[in-house]
């Protein structure tokens, strides 16, 4: 049982605080992604659950101890390190074998696992190398066996992807994705990345400022998004914000049309939809074409909504051209509302 | 032209090191196998038969056994320990250094100070009468306290060189290395063993080299402590050339210790060679 909690964690660097006030509990198995823009903390989290920072308060539980004074080392945790971290002066059978070694492991149990884990990340031909020697890639692989290798409770895995180029990391995500799902151990994976983010997660935290935004399924957060910043920092293009009026109960004017609503107690919210949850009809929000972005599948229409920009893909087969106007129509159950003072979702 | 301006940029200082080091370096090698016009090897015949060699030779290597791994250990240690620090670093390390700034013979005769028979030591111990009256430390019946002396005045002198070469090259391992060791359940002890100094190699490799080679060279502070108490090779070489006027066993002596420093230049090359592919 490897469940982690943390409680109450708060990370301080000086007068910057980095994480304020951490509650979030990761299950046994749990594929957990923190999710967010560099320094929202989420590094600072997982070097905290790593043990090499330490909280200014709070706990960290893993399993049915209590690890936050414990060296990274007692916590059964292993980890994969942004650069790698795979050591220059050993032998990729060295660099897998070295927490074995540390844990006086017998020969045989060393051979054993360096060979499968070499196996399961298909370096075995490589065993012999130094690291100099390999590609990005590769070292890669090296550091995530090494991890494995451990047959560790929990890994942390420190935007592991973010060193490699784009076709190699769409390579390295499924792969890790099927090796880490068979490990069974618990993962947490920091990334800025929000494609692999939804790929990997069987939940992800969306980190901003120090705080978590949302925890949910990656569904969840792409769907409902808890927090405005969530909806626009998710999605590529992300979510579609404009001003709302009352207009009556339940009844907001959104670019000059009514539409119903929820009961919020504000005469201004913001009316959120995403980009392709909109299609061309009647009565829509009217929108004048800016700028054109064929992407293949879809086209990218960037239009002016009174004065706010309103993102839409359409198929590509429509021709639009800048200067066009298009009535846009929201499918209604995609439709969200946003609190613009607590920035918080409204339902 | 581009491609030569290197090259042409160079050739003064090569111009210079040419006349200036390696035409009176022959010079001595030369002279080192000529003995009245004629080729021998008269000169180290005669060096290797003269009573003082021998133990010239057995002073000289003994020092450097003694000093070059005390300082190594040293300053292996200052480097943790500096690289560790987030402030003050530079202020401990100009302190450190600061004996790196005297001459070798100033650092003897500090130690002489020290030492002599109306010395710093001998006040302070009959100031706190452990002793009756002042003791003739560095005689010539005292020779392991003339060694302790010299061997002293050596660590205190030459052992920031190392650290300050060591605090660089430690400063060139990433910090990821190490708390991947960590993580990967290395204790302290283990993280230096098994990673820095495994990393620090190059670094290891430039400040023994540097230091062994001057330790070979020891002089100043010898013939400041120990006079002519205490041979070693290069105050050898200086009683040759001057006391003697056996300009040809001079050479002969300093062919002899460039050898054993190549010698130990190569060997620790040798054992501290970082195979292509494992360097960072």
């Amino acid at each position: 049982m490897a469940e982690i909690r943390i409680k109450n964690v708060a990370k301080q660097f000086g007068a910057f605080t980095a994480l304020h006030s951490v509650d979030m509990t990761i299950r046994d198995r749990e594929f957990m992604v923190l999710l967010g823009a560099s320094g929202c903390g989420k590094t600072t989290l997982l070097r905290i659950i790593a043990g090499l920072e330490t909280p200014s308060q709070g706990e960290v539980w893993i399993g049915d101890r209590r690890v936050d004074k414990l060296p990274p080392r007692e916590r059964g945790i292993a980890m994969v390190f942004q650069n790698y971290a795979v050591f220059p002066h050993l032998t990729v059978f060295e660099n897998i074998a070295f927490g074995l070694r540390m844990a006086k492991l017998p020969q045989s149990e060393v051979d054993r696992r360096v060979k499968r884990t070499a196996e399961l990340m298909h370096i075995e031909q490589l065993l012999k190398r130094y690291s100099g020697q390999l590609s990005g890639g590769q070292r890669q692989r090296v550091a995530v066996a090494r991890a494995l290798a451990m047959e560790p409770d929990v890994i942390l895995m420190d935007e592991p992807l973010s060193n490699l180029d784009a076709l190699l990391r769409l390579e390295m995500r499924a792969e890790l994705k099927g090796v880490l799902a068979e490990s069974k151990t618990t993962t947490i994976y920091v990334t800025h990345d929000q494609v692999e983010a939804m790929s990997l997660a069987d939940r992800i935290s969306v980190m901003n400022g120090g705080y978590i935004v949302q925890s949910a399924d990656p569904v969840e957060v792409y769907r409902n998004p808890a927090a405005r910043f969530v909806g626009s920092f998710i999605g590529n293009p992300p979510m579609n914000f404009l001003p709302a009026t009352r207009a009556g109960t339940n009844q907001w004017t959104v670019a000059g049309r009514v539409v119903p609503g929820p009961n919020a107690p504000r005469d201004r919210i913001e009316f959120a939809i995403r980009p392709e949850d909109m299609r061309l009809g009647e009565d829509g929000i009217p929108a004048t074409v800016r700028v054109v972005e064929p992407l293949g599948a879809h086209t990218l229409v960037t239009t002016d909504v009174d004065g706010s920009m309103l993102r839409a893909l359409v198929d590509s087969d429509l021709s639009v051209a800048p200067g066009d106007h298009l009535s846009l129509v929201p499918q209604p159950d995609r439709v969200r509302w946003f609190d613009p003072e607590t920035m918080e979702a409204v339902r | 032209m581009p491609r030569l301006l290197p090259y042409l940029l160079l050739l003064p200082a090569t111009a210079f090191l040419c006349v200036f080091f390696l035409y009176p370096f022959v010079l001595v090698a030369m002279e080192s196998v000529t003995r009245e016009g004629s080729y021998s090897l008269d000169n180290f015949q005669r060096m290797v038969s003269h009573w003082k060699f021998g133990t010239a030779m057995r002073n000289t290597l003994l020092l450097a056994a003694v000093v070059v791994p005390v300082q190594l250990a040293l300053s292996l240690a200052m480097a943790s320990v500096v690289t560790k620090l987030s402030t003050g670093r530079s202020t401990l390390l100009y302190i450190f250094a600061i004996p790196l700034g005297i001459s070798d013979l100033a650092a003897g005769l500090i130690w002489l100070a020290i030492f002599e028979q109306t010395g710093f030591l001998n006040s302070a111990l009959y100031g706190l009468g452990v002793i009756e009256q002042p003791v003739l430390f560095l005689s010539y019946q005292n020779p392991m306290v003339i060694f302790a002396a010299i061997a002293l005045a050596e660590i205190w002198r030459a052992t920031a060189i190392m650290m300050v070469i060591l605090v660089a090259g430690m400063g060139l391992i990433p910090k990821e290395y190490g708390e991947a060791a960590e993580v990967f359940g290395a204790t302290a002890w283990q993280r230096f063993r098994k990673v820095t100094l495994p990393m620090l190699k190059p670094s290891l490799q430039t400040a023994l080299i540097l230091r062994v080679i001057l330790a070979f060279e020891v002089f100043a502070v010898v013939i400041a402590l120990g006079g002519t108490n205490f041979p070693v090779l290069m105050e050898e070489t200086f009683q040759w050339q001057f006391t003697l006027q056996d300009r040809g066993v001079a050479a002969a002596y300093a062919m002899v210790i460039l050898g054993i420093s190549v010698a130990f230049t190569i060997l620790i090359l040798r054992l501290l060679h970082v195979p292509k592919g494992a360097r960072v």
